[in-house]
């Protein structure tokens, strides 16, 4: 690049983030403000703070999508592990039509998953809740966890697994002792990606929750249509702060040039 | 590769199962639905009817329809345009690449709901930028700013631009370096370069990033609920509307069915014009 270039580039880039995070940094100042309404600056508190703690509806929200993360995440990885290993190993019948049904949760809009469900869920009459909420998550999170994988084993050296078997190891020996520390990366990924993808998940979960079983998105959701509170400033700023540590310790640990893990 | 057919189906099983009851089944369910006669208060009563095709494409819907596409091609487009050299120097940063993919990453992974309510603060007639405005003395009456099809694109850009962002970074950052040396030492010029060697080959990236931002701004119902206080609709507004509030399940149905039609093509186009070594760009 010429240094002009670069340099228009440069500050170019400096716009960009600032459109990223300005928004996000009067966001978080406002939760501090005195007023309860407008834009007006009255003085620093930490009231919202205090009330967003003793709320018991957001408690019991946090804890809800903490608790479908991890069980989503659970399932999901080891469905989605099995599957990739399955893609990688063996030749069977029907593969290509079956790697095309792990495409489908990547491509189809959510809301369309969620509102098929809303109808799998009327026809069965089942009483929407929490336990209602886990299909839909762990059905669009397989898929991630499958490609992640996959790709963690088709950059695998195959030479290691069969020098292994050469020295005498069986199958399952190879796998435990070879296979599975080689990909194991991958699989912690694609489990970190579902968890993610389950915490933040709000369109499925809107549809399929039922009004009692709420998760942190969807009371998200209804606070802010309800109307403008600090405590969504709060609430909000709390969100955004957990990202940042999570990106930045899951940043450093890993190399994030390739997502594939 | 080893031939296992038992092995392989035992271990793909729990997921097949998994997506067949919960992915394949309910698709087919809405299908199913899309031609049912409808009974009022959402009772769905089977008997063939293209009532609810009939009454998607009646005005009403077709604008909707037609709104939704505008919108959310509009923002994907300003996406493009914004993220393309922004991604062109990350990926020239050199030692600070991963620091600056790592401040794109957050608002990546910010839930959509906060980011649009932070954007709300700032476009509200007492918001921010109103308030600076006035302060400025630049006007002296609030401009609405929330409400309009400008705040759903500014929505829609700022909700969708990561999506945008990072396919297009990881094709510019996988491209091989020695073929704009051979440009450059065959007498083009940096412009030459970049529109006959860069370009084309990242154009893989650039539909990636096209499609996964395309596809949500399409189907996405909370940037014009919180935008606009559901005063301009979408597609995905008028179908939460027809399940949830309209109990009319046979449009709903009709609209998903045609919205994921509309997906497809896009992904098909893609996959047309790209290898398959490109496929997980759209990841």
């Amino acid at each position: 690049m010429r240094p002009r270039t670069k340099k228009i580039l440069s500050i170019y880039t400096v716009l960009i983030f600032m459109f990223f995070y300005i928004p996000i940094a009067i966001l978080m100042a406002f939760s501090f403000n005195d007023s309860k309404v407008g834009t007006v600056w009255t003085g620093f508190t930490v009231d919202w703070y205090v009330s967003l703690f003793s709320n018991e509806q957001i408690l019991t929200a946090a804890y809800n999508s903490l608790l479908i993360a991890v069980v989503t995440t659970i399932i999901a990885t080891i469905c989605g592990t099995l599957a990739a290993l399955a893609f990688h190993r063996y030749s069977f019948p029907g593969k290509k039509a079956l790697d095309f049904l792990f495409y489908i949760p990547v491509v189809i809009p959510d809301i369309v998953v969620a509102v098929a469900l809303l109808a799998l869920y009327g026809w069965l009459q089942v009483t929407l809740g929490l336990s209602t909420v886990l299909p839909g998550h762990v059905a669009i999170t397989i898929s991630y966890v499958m490609l992640v994988v996959l790709a963690r084993l088709a950059g695998l050296d195959n030479q290691l697994e069969e020098a292994a078997k050469d020295l005498g190891a069986n199958e399952w020996h190879t796998f435990w002792k070879v296979t599975f520390p080689l990909i194991s990366p991958g699989i912690l990924a694609g489990a970190l990606l579902a968890f993610t993808i389950s915490l933040d998940e709000f369109v499925i979960t809107y549809f399929t929750s039922g009004p009692s079983a709420n998760t942190l998105p969807v009371l998200v959701y209804s606070m802010v249509r309800m109307g403008v509170s600090p405590e969504i400033n709060a609430l909000s700023t709390i969100l955004v702060l957990l990202i940042i540590i999570t990106v930045m310790v899951v940043g450093k640990r890993m190399h994030i040039g390739n997502r594939e893990g | 590769m080893i031939k296992n057919i038992k092995l392989a189906y035992g271990m793909l099983s729990p997921s097949l199962i998994w997506l067949l009851i919960f992915l394949v089944v309910p698709i087919g369910m809405i299908t199913v639905i899309s031609f049912t006669t409808n009974e009022g208060y959402g009772g769905i009563l089977y008997e063939f009817s293209l009532e609810a095709y009939k009454t998607t494409f009646s005005s009403m819907y077709v604008k909707v329809i037609w709104n939704s596409i505008v919108w959310s091609l509009g923002a994907t487009l300003i996406c493009l345009l914004l993220a393309y050299p922004f991604a062109y120097f990350i990926a020239h940063a050199g030692k600070w690449k991963n620091m600056l993919l790592l401040l794109v990453m957050i608002p990546f992974w910010t839930n959509l709901l906060v980011r649009l309510y932070a954007w709300i603060i700032l476009l509200n007639n007492e918001g921010v930028i109103n308030a600076l405005l006035m302060k400025l003395g630049i006007i002296s009456e609030p401009i609405t700013m929330l409400y309009t099809p400008f705040a759903i694109i500014v929505g829609l850009v700022y909700g969708f631009l990561p999506f945008m962002i990072l396919p297009i970074y990881s094709s510019i950052e996988q491209l091989d370096k020695s073929y704009l040396e051979a440009a450059e030492d065959l007498g083009a010029n940096p412009i030459k370069t970049f529109l006959t060697v860069t370009l084309p080959l990242t154009f893989p990236g650039v539909l990636a990033g096209f499609i996964i931002t395309f596809v949500p701004a399409l189907s996405v119902f909370v940037v014009t609920d919180l935008m606009t206080g559901s005063k301009l609709l979408m597609v995905g507004n008028v179908i939460r509307d027809a399940f949830v509030v309209g109990m009319n399940w046979q449009l709903g149905s009709a609209l998903s069915i045609l919205l994921m039609i509309l997906v497809l093509i896009s992904v098909f186009v893609f996959l047309r014009f790209t290898s398959s070594k490109d496929k997980n760009l759209l990841m």
